[in-house]
């Protein structure tokens, strides 16, 4: 679904990525972990297409098509959907119309019919359940005045609308405490599916406890270091990161 | 002698001798008060001259364009009312009344409230009925000493509309006053001159729109003067959206007396040069005043929101919310004085100037200007001016939402705490349109 090969990206003169890879197949949860300033977060926003960064190597195909050659709203269109850090707070604009016409764009780039407001509404009320959100804050302006677990469930609330074939989790337990923590990764083990994969990048293990993944990737100095099973986390839960980084600079 | 000076004095002197003309017309009407009054503003008008961006209020606004048109002043023009279909607000329901080049067209108007409930007519008709009546009233609160339009608009106002409601009585249709400017053949001068006088605990709600038809030049000076009587509410929206060959100057001065409440939406979709002066005394306790705003000025256009509110007795309250969109090379200006008079204590006056600027070459000039001499008031200012949010378009990108279409969406949110404010629906729905459109392009 998606093949990353030797990517190489950049914000300003700063080379971030240095030779990233990573093979995502339909239906698999790949944990992306690593220290700060690895690269985490660089990978989830150069695949979400955000334009500060620039791609100056290597390949990036989603279903066989160029990724990099899309702008932010056709990856959205071709199914990525990426679950923000940092939700961003859009005064004047719910976010049942901010849905509806995002819902309704990426239909029209499908070539498939409007929704009307009867069929969104009964959508909205069928996935609202599985976040625990509440209609009240999806009337309000999107994301002002939220909490930081209220924002995150409203992310995987728009995962949940959007169906997408694949989901990047950036950071989505960071400022959530437990209870928050696993109200939104029972909504993402809902959304598990056969066909839909997912990216899920954290700092901790403690996200892993409740998003189990098939594979655990370590990050570190913008290429991937270290691959291994869903017990690879609790490794580095246990150890840190500095047998990590000590194997990697002998690698070099 | 450089061409745009002789211009400057061909224009006032064609409008210095505008005022014969009338003055020659009339039979009694130049015994009557209303005309001494006219006849001060003018001599005010010939000394002051048009201001220039040396004149402290006029830094930004430069007036001088106005002299490479020649305008007709009295021209009466044919229009019917196929002409206007193009721009009807659809749904409207009310008091409608047109004024065509400044003048009273009642065949085109229709008022459907009844006596009983708002007297209505045309300032021209007024000064017939009860001279002594307007006299009273008259210019007695637009100061035209210091504004050369206003005094200009003074000394040659002839028609616009006279809107008296009685005391406890609440207008239940609104009154739309649309001014039309028939640009279709010539280049149109015109001076409406408006006065609403609400009583005591009466409510009522009026739009001033404005429209040019055709593509010649239009230049409308208006000055509406509005009196709230104690108790009285009032919303009041002035709406306009011209052309880009439209220069339009306005003063709205309100007056407020104890208890009475005035909302204001001022929103401008187009025009080549606009000012638009909203002028309010708080001249009693715990009066209130809300005023709202909108420009979106593009291409060329230029855009100046001026006000001013004069807190004079104790206990009053003021809040502002104006709002900008700037695009391509558009500019736009605003001011906002507010006084606190020695008396006002308990002053609660509040004031915000939020500004988008989309393009490099627009730009926006903010000024607060806050004079408090009472030392026990709150009052607050805030100007914003910046760019379109690119964390937010992303975010709306990465949803599926076309890079133009979140632009769009962003940006008509941003209007929103000004449009949402305007309670005609049909109106409102009419400048969603427009804005939509507008943001589109």
């Amino acid at each position: 679904m998606l093949s990353i090969s030797n990517l190489h990206a950049r914000i300003g003169e700063k080379e971030i990525l240095k030779g990233l890879s990573l093979q995502v197949n339909p239906g698999e949860v790949h944990a992306i972990m690593g220290p700060n300033g690895a690269g985490k977060s660089t990978l989830a926003s150069v695949l979400a297409g955000r334009e500060e960064y620039e791609v100056t190597g290597g390949s990036v195909l989603f279903e066989g098509q160029d990724l990099l050659e899309m702008a932010p709203e056709e990856r959205a269109a071709e199914g990525i959907f990426l679950a923000f850090q940092y939700p961003v707070e859009i005064p004047g604009v719910s976010t049942t119309n901010f849905l509806k016409t995002a819902m309704n764009e990426i239909r029209k780039h499908r070539g498939q019919d409007q929704l009307d407001a009867v069929q969104f509404l009964k959508l909205m009320k069928e996935k609202m359940k599985l976040v625990n959100i509440d209609q009240s804050l999806l009337s309000r302006s999107l994301n002002e005045g939220f909490s930081g677990g209220e924002k995150k469930r409203n992310e995987i609330f728009q995962m949940a609308m959007l169906e997408p074939k694949l989901a990047i989790l950036d950071e989505t337990d960071s400022g959530l405490d437990i209870d928050a923590l696993r109200i939104v990764a029972e909504g993402v083990n809902q959304l598990r599916s056969p066909e839909r994969s997912t990216i899920v990048v954290t700092h901790y293990q403690r996200l892993l406890d409740y998003i189990v993944p098939d594979y655990v990737h370590v990050l570190y100095k913008g290429r991937i270091v270290k691959s291994g099973p869903k017990e690879l986390a609790l490794e580095l839960e246990e150890k840190g990161y500095d047998w990590i980084k000590a194997e990697a600079e002998v690698n070099q | 002698m450089n061409p745009s000076f002789s211009s400057y004095n061909q224009f006032k002197d064609q409008l210095l001798a505008a005022f014969q003309t009338n003055e020659e017309r009339m039979n009694g009407e130049s015994r009557t008060p209303v005309h001494q009054v006219r006849r001060a503003a003018l001599k005010q008008f010939d000394l002051l001259g048009f201001p220039t961006i040396r004149h402290e209020e006029w830094k930004y606004s430069n007036v001088s364009g106005l002299f490479k048109e020649a305008f007709e002043l009295d021209e009466q023009s044919p229009i019917t009312s196929d002409d206007l279909a193009s721009l009807e607000i659809p749904n409207l329901d009310g008091n409608i009344l047109y004024f065509v080049n400044g003048k009273y067209h009642p065949e085109l108007s229709r008022i459907v409230s009844p006596a009983s409930q708002v007297q209505i007519s045309s300032l021209a008709d007024a000064l017939k009925a009860d001279a002594d009546f307007i006299g009273s009233h008259f210019a007695r609160y637009a100061d035209y000493q210091d504004n050369a339009f206003t005094a200009l608009n003074t000394a040659l106002a002839t028609d616009g509309a006279v809107i008296r409601i009685p005391d406890n009585t609440t207008v239940e249709q609104p009154i739309i006053l649309r001014f039309i400017t028939d640009g279709r053949q010539k280049n149109i001068a015109s001076q409406p001159r408006n006065l609403i006088l609400v009583g005591r605990n009466a409510e009522v709600t009026v739009a001033e729109s404005y429209r040019t038809l055709g593509d010649r030049a239009s230049f409308v000076n208006v000055v509406t003067e509005i009196v709230l009587e104690r108790d009285a509410r009032m919303q009041y929206y002035k709406v306009q959206n011209e052309t880009e060959q439209s220069y339009h100057i306005g003063t709205t001065q309100v007056n407020q007396t104890d208890n009475t409440h005035f909302y204001s939406a001022t929103v401008t979709l187009n025009g080549n040069f606009v000012r638009n002066n909203l002028n309010i005394v708080l001249n009693g306790q715990h009066a209130e005043a809300f005023m709202y705003g909108l420009y979106m000025p593009n291409g060329k256009q230029h855009v100046d929101n001026h006000t001013l509110v004069d807190h004079a007795m104790p206990n009053s309250y003021s809040s502002e919310l104006y709002k900008g969109i700037l695009d391509d090379n558009g500019t736009g200006v605003f001011n906002g004085k507010i006084y606190v008079r020695p008396d006002a204590q308990k002053t609660n006056a509040y004031q915000s100037c939020k500004n988008v600027v989309l393009a490099p070459g627009a730009s926006m000039n903010t000024k607060p200007q806050l004079e408090i001499f009472a030392d026990d008031v709150k009052c607050s200012h805030g100007t914003t001016t910046g760019q379109l949010n690119d964390e937010a378009l992303f975010y709306m990108r990465s949803r599926g939402i076309p890079k133009d279409e979140a632009r769009t969406l962003l940006l008509y949110a941003f209007s929103q705490d000004v449009l949402s404010q305007i309670k005609i629906q049909p109106i409102r729905e009419y400048l969603e349109n427009v804005v939509t459109q507008k943001l589109g392009k």
